[in-house]
């Protein structure tokens, strides 16, 4: 219990330092990340679903098991959606830069 | 030395966790970043099945596919605009699992799993285990609520009726009988299992009531503050959980996320200068401007200008700003704002946007839409960036945002939002605000900037005032 106390408060100024430092552009995926990571508490429904024999416990541990992993599963797919929007930058306006370019010469011409 | 392997290998896990956070510093390492959390994701679902000994395969199976199709399915089919609902709902469940998991142990010691050991149920797993149904409920209601306040199911005004604080403080009570009852019945468990499983049941019922009690009376646009807090409490569900299983994994990454959650928290509460109480106990603004319509109070005027005459200014001006709100992401206004840019870029206009940290309903709104259009990042602007840029630019062009410019922040002291940092739009040499009324924005503060000599009000709906921009500039363009 000691240990774990230790490991949380230690986990606490990691974290910390650690996120401070995100640009608020990535606040929302990273909030969608963390969640994901947060549904680690799959490892926990694993254990519970699998290993025991009492009903109650099987079929709890089944349905965290359900929400576990969609919390999982949707998270870090979602997050990678949102990443690589951020990615993608000037993909495609220079074309647009190019015709409204062109379209700007002609017109200073005439 | 099995115990000491998977030991080691959710150390790694963690490690992997941690380096993935890390990484989200920045848009250029994010996305592998996000991809060597789910590394560790994997690593510790793997160990987990290969080491344990695993009974049930079928259903355990069963449970992944589901959850998995379900996970892939909303992830895939979300619409950009409809991100702050599903990162609560995805909270919600986070918060869920871990009652659940919780429910699962104690329900273990009652039914004599073969790992358990009744001797070894102490005052510390009845702490460890009451600790975990309370937050991880909590989480849950609470998000059911806050993703039906921001998909419309729940109305977004603050609901609230006489006696809600007495009944959340009675409540509450309830909650603290339930966890002291657990905490007594523990020596005695799971020999006389009732009093232990009632007093958690009753403890379940009462967090899932203080869950919907507590977000009920905060309306809409505080939903930031609302959703980062319960990102951070379904982090601190897992932390809680994995001090039932006594599992380092969990309490590291369980705690990372609560420390993100409370990070954000913190910073939205400071984006509108309240408290986390002030936030908590709601009752801030009484909806959507109730007084709204036309109406130009007494003694004061408006300019009103249309998409034409906006578009003559944007395109001869030098600089333009522009500021995104909630009404974009309403209107769904984001691709015709990034048109409107690119317009105005190709004919030597410099673009830029100024984004506040609480514009939208969760902390990144703004940028995660823009993101979506395509707009570079690196336009994107954070409020302390921005301002002192006002006095130089141009043009302003406000897209549904209301208490985030309203300078009433910064000269009325009176005023419930004063001190809350603004974006000083009106520090620009003329503002066009885009707007469907005068009405006041949440805050329910009337917004100065509305009558100012230097601001031009756009009566419109974002999508369609901003698409006509564009398209009158092109015909400039084109003429």
């Amino acid at each position: 219990m000691l240990d774990n106390l230790i490991i949380f408060v230690l986990a606490a100024f990691l974290g910390t330092e650690i996120l401070s430092r995100v640009p608020q552009t990535l606040h929302t995926p990273l909030m969608s990340g963390a969640n994901a990571i947060s549904g680690i508490t799959v490892v926990g429904a694993l254990v519970a679903a699998g290993m025991t024999q009492g009903p109650w416990s099987t079929w709890l541990g089944f349905g965290a098991l359900v929400v576990a992993t969609i919390n999982v599963v949707g998270g870090f797919l979602v997050t990678d959606r949102m990443l690589k929007m951020f990615g993608r930058k000037q993909a495609s306006p220079s074309q647009v830069d190019a015709s409204a370019a062109a379209q700007r010469t002609d017109g200073t011409a005439g | 030395m099995k115990t000491a392997i998977i030991d080691l290998t959710y150390l790694l896990s963690a490690v992997l966790f941690i380096f993935g956070l890390k990484r989200m510093q920045s848009p250029v390492t994010a996305r592998t970043g996000n991809a060597l959390a789910s590394l560790g994701m994997l690593v510790a679902v793997v160990a987990t099945l290969f080491l344990y000994e695993i009974l049930s395969w079928p259903l355990m199976i069963a449970g992944v596919v589901l959850g998995g199709a379900i996970g892939v399915a909303l992830a895939r089919t979300v619409e950009m605009t409809a991100m702050p609902e599903l990162v609560a709902i995805f909270n919600g469940f986070g918060g869920l699992a871990s009652t659940l998991v919780a429910g699962a142990e104690l329900a273990q010691y009652v039914g004599g799993g073969r790992l358990v050991d009744p001797e070894g149920f102490g005052i510390v797993s009845a702490l460890t285990i009451s600790l975990s149904i309370l937050i991880g409920t909590v989480t849950f209601s609470g998000s059911v609520v806050a993703n039906g306040k921001l998909s419309g199911w729940v109305t977004g005004n603050p609901i609230s009726f006489p006696g809600l604080r007495v009944l959340t403080g009675l409540l509450l009570l309830g909650a603290g009988g339930a966890l002291g009852t657990m905490l007594a019945a523990a020596p005695g468990f799971p020999a006389v299992p009732g009093a232990m499983i009632w007093a958690a049941v009753g403890l379940g019922g009462a967090a899932f009531l203080l869950g919907i009690l507590l977000v009920i009376p905060i309306g809409g646009a505080d939903m930031p503050v609302v959703v980062s807090l319960l990102n951070s409490y379904s982090g601190l569900a897992a932390a809680a959980t994995g001090f039932v299983l006594d599992n380092t994994a969990l309490i590291v990454s369980g705690t990372l996320v609560g420390a993100a959650g409370m990070i954000l928290t913190v910073l939205m509460c400071d984006a509108m200068n309240r408290s986390l109480a002030n936030v908590m106990l709601g009752g801030f603004g009484g909806g959507d401007g109730g007084s709204g319509g036309l109406d130009v109070p007494e003694g004061k005027s408006v300019n009103e200008t249309s998409p034409d005459d906006t578009a003559i200014l944007a395109r001869y001006a030098d600089s333009v700003i522009i500021v995104p709100g909630y009404g974009l992401a309403v209107a769904q206004a984001q691709h015709e704002v990034r048109e409107m840019a690119d317009r105005l870029e190709a004919q030597g206009v410099t673009v830029k946007y100024a984004i506040h940290p609480v514009a939208g309903r969760m902390p990144g709104h703004m940028n995660v839409l823009l993101a979506e259009a395509n707009v570079d990042y690196e336009k994107l602007y954070e409020l302390e960036e921005i301002n002192s840029e006002f006095k130089s630019t141009d043009l302003a062009i406000v897209v549904g945002a209301n208490d985030v410019v309203n300078p009433a922040a910064r000269t009325d002291e009176g005023s419930p939002i004063y001190g809350m940092p603004i974006l000083n739009v009106d520090e620009a040499e003329t503002v066009v605000v885009i707007k469907r009324s005068l009405s006041p924005g949440y805050s329910g503060v009337p917004n100065e900037l509305f009558y100012a000599d230097n601001t031009k009000m756009l009566f419109s709906d974002a999508k369609e005032a901003v698409a006509g921009i564009t398209e009158s500039v092109k015909k400039m363009q084109e003429a």
